[in-house]
Formats: C-alpha cells, sequence, structure tokens
C-alpha cells in the first residue's frame, strides 16, 4: 500500500508561482505588442526609465493602464466565477448567472442611447448590476428565505427579462451606435482607463476570501455538512454573495460583459490543481488575469488597426483549452 | 452528569401535529438506539439534537447551555454528526473528504498539520479505506463513501456522535465493523447516538433506545424494556417473531400475527 499511499496535501506554490509568472509575461507581451513593437531591450529600457519618450509614453498612458486594466478584470470575473460555483454548488454558475450583467448591460446601453460619455456610462452599468443583484435577492429570498436552486432560477429568469430589454435598447439604437453597444455587450477595453479601482477591489476581496478558502471547501459539500463542521453557513454565504456581485459589478464596469472567463477559468484550474479553494480562488485571480491579458492584446493586434471584441478571443482561446482538459480529465 | 440533554422538546416536522414532548439525556459511554418507521422524524430528532434546525418547542442542552447559544466551531469540536444524505457537487478524494473533519479544530489561516493527517489516515485505515484514499469519492460504491463519512466524523474527534443509520448500503461484515467502532466510542467515555433500521444491530450494539412513533409518541428507556415484541409491533405495524442468538434477542418479521400481540399498551416505560 505504501506506493499508493498519496502524499500530504501540500500547497502547490509552483503552479501559483508558474501562473504569477504567466501572468507577468502576457503583462509584458501586451506593453510591448502593438502599431509600434519593442524590442525586450527597449522594452526594459523604458521600465527603468531609460528608453525613448515615445515608448514611455506607450507604456505608461497607453498600453500599460490598459493590459493592467485587463489582468485585473480577468482576475475579478474569474474569482467571482469561482465563488459563486461554491455558493450555488453549480458547476455552471458564472460570474453573470444572477442576472448582473444583464442589469449592467441595461445601464450602460441606456446610457449609450442617451448620448452619455464614458464615465457616466460605466456608472450606470454599475447602478445596473447594483439593482439587479438587489432584485435577485430579495426576490430569491422570498417568503421562504432562499436556497441554491431558488437563487439560481430567480437569477436566470431575472437575466431572461434583462436581455428582452437589452434587445429592445439595441433595436431603438441609432445605426451609428450600434458597433459600440455590441462591443460593450461582448467585452471591450477601449475605453478602460484607470486601472486603480479594479485593482483595489480584486486586492481587497482576495484578502478577504483567501482565508475562508477551507470553509469554502466546507461548504462545497453542503450546507447541512458544513454546519455540523462549523461553518456559519448564512453569513459565508451572504459574504460571498456580497462580494461576488461587488467583483462582477467592478469587472463589467471596467471592460463590459466579457463572458467565459468567468465560467471556464475556475473549472480549467480545477482539472488541473484539484479543488481546493484555497488554491483554486488565487490561482483564478492570476490565471483570469493572464488570459484576459492575452486575450485583449490578440483582440487589438490581430486585425489591426481593426480592434476585436476581447469576449471573442477569449471563447476562441478558451473553448478549445477547456474542452481538451475536460476530455482528458477521468 | 449529562452531555445532551432535550428538555419538552417539540421536534417540528411539517404537517404533524405536536406529540408527546421528549424529555432525554444522554450520558458519556451511552450507546442510543432511535428506531421508527419511515417519516417518524428520526433524521428531524438527529438534526435538531445537533443543533441544525430549530424545534417546535422545548430546547436542546448541549453540556448545559443551549445548543444554540455555542458557537458553531466550538460545537463542532465537541459533537460530530453522520448524515443520511450527503453532496458531492465538487470531485475530492478520500482523503481529502476525511480531512475535512479537523475543519473545527484549525484557524481559518493554518492548513492541516502532520498530526491532523495522521489522525485522517488512521481514521481511514479504522474504515479499510487506506487503498482508497487518493481515490474520488463520486467514484466509489454507496457502502465506501458511508465509510467515508463515519472516517470523516472520527476524524473530527467528537465526544458525541450523531449518526443517521450509520450502517446504510454497507455489507454485514463492515456493518459490525462500525458498530464495534462506535461501541468502542462509547466505551472511551463518549456518547453515541444512532438511527437504525435494524433492530437486531440496536438490540446487539446499543443499551439506550428511544422508539418514535409517527404519530408523535414516544418512549425511552434501557434496551432491555424497551425492545420487546409487543412494543415493536406496535412500532413498525408489523408482527415479529423473536428468539435468543449468541446473547441477544433476534427479531424476524412474520406473515401472520401471533395471537394475543398487539392489544398492550405501547410504552410502559414512559414518562
Amino acid at each position: 500500500m505504501a506506493g499508493a499511499e498519496p502524499r500530504a496535501p501540500r500547497f502547490p506554490w509552483p503552479a501559483l508561482a508558474l501562473l504569477a509568472l504567466a501572468g507577468l509575461a502576457t503583462l509584458a507581451v501586451s506593453v510591448a505588442v502593438g502599431s509600434v513593437a519593442m524590442s525586450p531591450g527597449q522594452l526594459w529600457g523604458a521600465l527603468t526609465g531609460g528608453g525613448s519618450g515615445l515608448h514611455h509614453d506607450l507604456i505608461f498612458t497607453l498600453r500599460g493602464p490598459r493590459a493592467l486594466s485587463a489582468f485585473a478584470t480577468g482576475g475579478l470575473l474569474a474569482l467571482a466565477g469561482g465563488l459563486m460555483q461554491v455558493l450555488l454548488r453549480n458547476p455552471l454558475a458564472d460570474p453573470y448567472v444572477l442576472g448582473l450583467s444583464g442589469g449592467a448591460a441595461v445601464g450602460a446601453l441606456g446610457a449609450m442611447l442617451a448620448g452619455a460619455g464614458t464615465a457616466l456610462v460605466s456608472g450606470s452599468a454599475f447602478a445596473g448590476a447594483l439593482v439587479s443583484t438587489l432584485l435577485v435577492f430579495g426576490l430569491a429570498h422570498g417568503v421562504g428565505g432562499w436556497t441554491p436552486t431558488r437563487l439560481l432560477l430567480t437569477g436566470v429568469v431575472v437575466a431572461a427579462g434583462w436581455g428582452a430589454v437589452v434587445t429592445f435598447l439595441l433595436t431603438l439604437g441609432p445605426a451609428e451606435r450600434l458597433p459600440g453597444m455590441l462591443y460593450w455587450l461582448m467585452g471591450d477595453l477601449t475605453y478602460a482607463g484607470n486601472p486603480g479601482l479594479p485593482w483595489a477591489v480584486l486586492v481587497v476581496v482576495c484578502l478577504l476570501t483567501v482565508p475562508a478558502g477551507r470553509s469554502l471547501n466546507v461548504l462545497a459539500r453542503g450546507p447541512l455538512q458544513a454546519a455540523a463542521l462549523g461553518v456559519s453557513v448564512k453569513p459565508l454565504e451572504a459574504l460571498v454573495y456580497v462580494l461576488a456581485s461587488l467583483l462582477t459589478a467592478v469587472a463589467v464596469t471596467t471592460a463590459g460583459s466579457v463572458g467565459f472567463v468567468g465560467l471556464v477559468v475556475p473549472h480549467l484550474l480545477r482539472l488541473v490543481l484539484g479543488n481546493d479553494q484555497r488554491v483554486i480562488l488565487p490561482a483564478c485571480v492570476l490565471g483570469g488575469g493572464a488570459l484576459l491579458t492575452l486575450a485583449d492584446t490578440l483582440a487589438r493586434t490581430l486585425m489591426a488597426p481593426q480592434q476585436l471584441p476581447v469576449g471573442v478571443i477569449t471563447a476562441l482561446l478558451g473553448v478549445p483549452c477547456f474542452l481538451y482538459l475536460l476530455y482528458r480529465s477521468r | 452528569m449529562s452531555v445532551l440533554e432535550a428538555r419538552d422538546l417539540i421536534i417540528d416536522v411539517p404537517g404533524r401535529a405536536s406529540g408527546a414532548a421528549l424529555n432525554l439525556s444522554i450520558e458519556p459511554g451511552q450507546r442510543w438506539a432511535v428506531l421508527g418507521p419511515n417519516g417518524a422524524g428520526k433524521t428531524t430528532l438527529l438534526h435538531t439534537l445537533a443543533g441544525l434546525r430549530a424545534p417546535r418547542a422545548g430546547q436542546v442542552l448541549f453540556e448545559g447551555r443551549r445548543v444554540d447559544d455555542w458557537r458553531r466551531r466550538a460545537l463542532a469540536q465537541r459533537l460530530a454528526v453522520v448524515f443520511q444524505e450527503r453532496q458531492d457537487g465538487f470531485p475530492a478524494t478520500v482523503l481529502e473528504t476525511a480531512l475535512i473533519g479537523r475543519h473545527p479544530w484549525l484557524a481559518p489561516w493554518r492548513t492541516e498539520s502532520a498530526e491532523d493527517l495522521a489522525l485522517a489516515r488512521d481514521a481511514l485505515a479504522r474504515l479499510d479505506l487506506s487503498a482508497l484514499s487518493a481515490r474520488l469519492v463520486s467514484t466509489l460504491s454507496g457502502g465506501e463513501r458511508q465509510r467515508v463519512a463515519i472516517a470523516t466524523a472520527l476524524t473530527q474527534t467528537p465526544s458525541v456522535w450523531l449518526a443517521d443509520e450509520p450502517t446504510n448500503h454497507l455489507d454485514l461484515h463492515h456493518q459490525v465493523a462500525v458498530m464495534r467502532l462506535l461501541a468502542e466510542q462509547a466505551g472511551q467515555g463518549r456518547s453515541v447516538l444512532m438511527c437504525l433500521h435494524d433492530l437486531n444491530l440496536a438490540a446487539r450494539w446499543c443499551d439506550q433506545v428511544l422508539l418514535l412513533y409517527p404519530d408523535g409518541r414516544l418512549c425511552h428507556g434501557p434496551a432491555a424494556t424497551m425492545l420487546v415484541p409487543e412494543a415493536l409491533e406496535r412500532l413498525y405495524g408489523q408482527p415479529l417473531a423473536v428468539a435468543e442468538v449468541d446473547g441477544a434477542p433476534v427479531f424476524v418479521p412474520v406473515r401472520t400475527k401471533p395471537a394475543g400481540a398487539g392489544s398492550t399498551d405501547f410504552c410502559k416505560g414512559d414518562d
């Protein structure tokens, strides 16, 4: 039996370090690639204070903030997806499953339709996300208290309602505004300016959720079992719900509703790293960030000067990757 | 000194009249069997005693304090529940599953130590699961999963065990192994309460018996006074034959009702 005995479940630092390196690499590539390409030497020079003024501007005012926004958004979405999947104990859950992106979309498209500027569109999207969150939570609580199934069903139905409103807004939209609206719906980082807010939220939520990882592992086995093992189930579930909603709202506000990252990155990492939330949650942040940074780099360079919606690229990269891993898994 | 006590407890079974209140005191070293037909409220009682479900009336005291007043984590260090139904939503290995029994003992930021791992390994070995420890729980048979659940509770090192049909799905050998394990836990000064369907396991391994009738009536007392054919026939609405085998009564369902049975008072030892 000695040979079959598994080792102590050891914390997989190497895997996380590898993901962090991948994240840094995608960030470096993202700032170096574009209409004006930089060699690694030029990139290093500009980062360390030397180099040409053009390179400096490219990195610090154009590509850098956008790459950092992409990374933070990817991290936010993947973390939110991982949390939602545990909260609802449903592998199909993603950050948008509770209708949050629909609410945000109605807010954003409504603002665009009214001809509002970028800042107002973002604010309106955030407000829409907030309204949707409260709506779903309140309705799902209903008379009998909420259960994962009820929350999920309420979310799906509310999302369908928002979907109808979005379609309605699109039919009202004048032709010249339609591309912008469609890009927003598929996710677009063109106007993602200051990466400060998404990063701040990402860091704070990480600090709150990673220590709760073991409790989330227990929660994944059902609320009764979790309570019997000493978890305060209701407060933990409420915390996870609020944090996941906040993460998603900030992500949607930054980059529109980028699909796929939140659903697939957590699963992809679970297939490779197992299902310990203490590992999966930080891995989601790094993996989601790397994926979206890479996807955004491709989105703005593949058909330059034409920019593609980043959601198209995340799906094109992620679908084969995920299906391959799923096919290989036990 | 009682470790777990029910005071005027009426469990909340939806759509049922309240029935009799339960006054029960579980002491260290006791092995309780809860018997009753389907729907009598065995699982509801077990969850209520564990503080996982609010009673309709009365209270549950653990070590003299209301069970609701305990912090869940402190309670989980002392009381383990083996559930009848389990959710295996996300894949986890047998060893990982046993290790979550250490959850109440670990501060949020701490990971499992070598001692925690040793406890989990010992528990798995005790339930003949060592060879399966790297397997995913979702790939196991029903009986193997049942043993994993018991190993998880053993890893939790509680002083009180509440086990809902712990022999479910188990083969004969493992039924006896699990009952022996629970008896051994009681022998070390812990308390065990289990819901059972097998009268013969109750007769052989338990010293206290609580009979739950579907209409909410109940009675309890030492096994010898409770496990008599009249009470049990009344409990299940099923004629029984009884014989003594290997030092314990054995109850066998029969097709025809023996003459004279069924008219006696259902519970002589009721309080």
